[in-house]
């Protein structure tokens, strides 16, 4: 989706409060910006807030995991703890969607869900970017996993991996019609895990952006209401933060469990 | 009828959608608030799958979200 378009469109929808007070304009912190232009061979690599924010959200990751393992004792000190509730939670999904089969693909979840949090929660930030608020990363994350699922069903079960279209004890004559809303299901999958993060991110922070607008513009006796509501709904995305990061790992570790098991 | 109007008019018809996830929500937070008032035990292990259905019955509500945002790049 190009957002540079629809905040332009935006622009011209809102309303004009007066000339010189600040622009109601919640999608501006969503746009790209290049800071530098890199585009070898035509193909469009450049450094962008994007890339920087993404960078920034693995980096945060692996600081914080090498900080709270910088010495590892066998009573865990504080920070060694949150590190092994992270590990046991994420090899409980793990253990409880995919079964002993998903240990191979234990390092695999561990960082997609890190990625997607910290993605998630470094947006928090005022005057930062979200990276998930962009509907091709998480387009990219969501069809590699579905590319993977495909991959991982026919490697496992060559043509076999067809019968996961055909629901078990189906009369014969359902089948014209079965099979084609299973094979639609499939193929819808991607899209609505790359939709459901997207627009989660990008409601949550488009509400925020209202709220704060009002904030700034209200009269000081005016002002106190968005203001609580902010910082009522930056609680809030934190905890949206995490359960989408959450939903998102979890919906993996099912993909993979049907395309391993055939459900 | 003239585009930026007819625009309007469609992102809010998409927000109408929200009325579904509304009900979705109630129903999802009801019947667990009843589920845990016959078996106070099974809070734990059901308030999981609260926040789960929850996710994705909010995620359809954005769906309507993301419905105005591309009639909000057509029109205007």
């Amino acid at each position: 989706m190009n957002f540079s378009l629809v905040a332009e469109a935006w622009a011209e929808t809102a309303p004009n409060v007066a000339a010189g007070a600040p622009k109601l304009d919640p999608l501006h912190h969503f746009q790209v910006v290049n800071y530098v232009k890199l585009a070898p061979f035509g193909f469009d690599i450049s450094i962008s807030n994007s890339v920087v924010w993404m960078w920034l959200a693995v980096a945060v990751a692996f600081g914080l995991f090498r900080y709270a393992l910088r010495a590892p004792t066998l009573v865990p000190g504080r920070m060694q703890s949150v590190a092994e509730a992270a590990y046991l939670f994420l090899d409980g999904i793990v253990n409880d969607v995919i079964g002993p089969s998903g240990k191979k693909f234990f390092p695999g979840i561990f960082t997609l869900f890190f990625f997607v949090l910290f993605c998630n929660w470094l947006g928090l930030i005022p005057g930062s970017f979200t990276v998930t608020s962009q509907l091709i990363v998480t387009g990219t994350l969501a069809l590699s996993i579905f590319v993977l699922c495909i991959f991982l069903g026919v490697y496992h079960h060559g043509w076999k991996f067809l019968g996961f279209f055909v629901p078990h004890g189906l009369p014969p004559f359902l089948l014209p019609l079965i099979v084609p809303i299973e094979v639609i299901s499939f193929l819808a999958r991607p899209v609505s895990l790359a939709v459901r993060l997207f627009a989660n991110m990008t409601a949550g922070h488009t509400l925020l952006g209202v709220l704060f607008f009002f904030t700034v513009t209200l009269s000081w006796f005016g002002a106190w209401l968005p203001f609580g509501f902010t910082v009522v709904f930056s609680g809030f995305e934190v905890f949206i933060g995490f359960i989408q990061a959450y939903i998102f790992t979890m919906l993996t570790c099912v993909y993979l469990n049907d395309a391993l098991h055939l459900h | 009828m003239e585009s930026l109007p007819a625009s309007l008019i469609g992102m809010g018809l998409a927000a109408a959608g929200l009325g579904g996830a509304g009900v979705g929500l109630g129903f999802i937070f009801g019947k667990a608030i009843e589920a845990f008032a016959r078996q106070p035990s099974a809070e734990g292990p059901l308030s999981k799958y609260i926040w789960i259905g929850a996710a994705f019955v909010e995620a359809i509500a954005l769906y309507g979200l993301v419905l105005a945002f591309i009639i909000m790049g057509k029109g205007g």
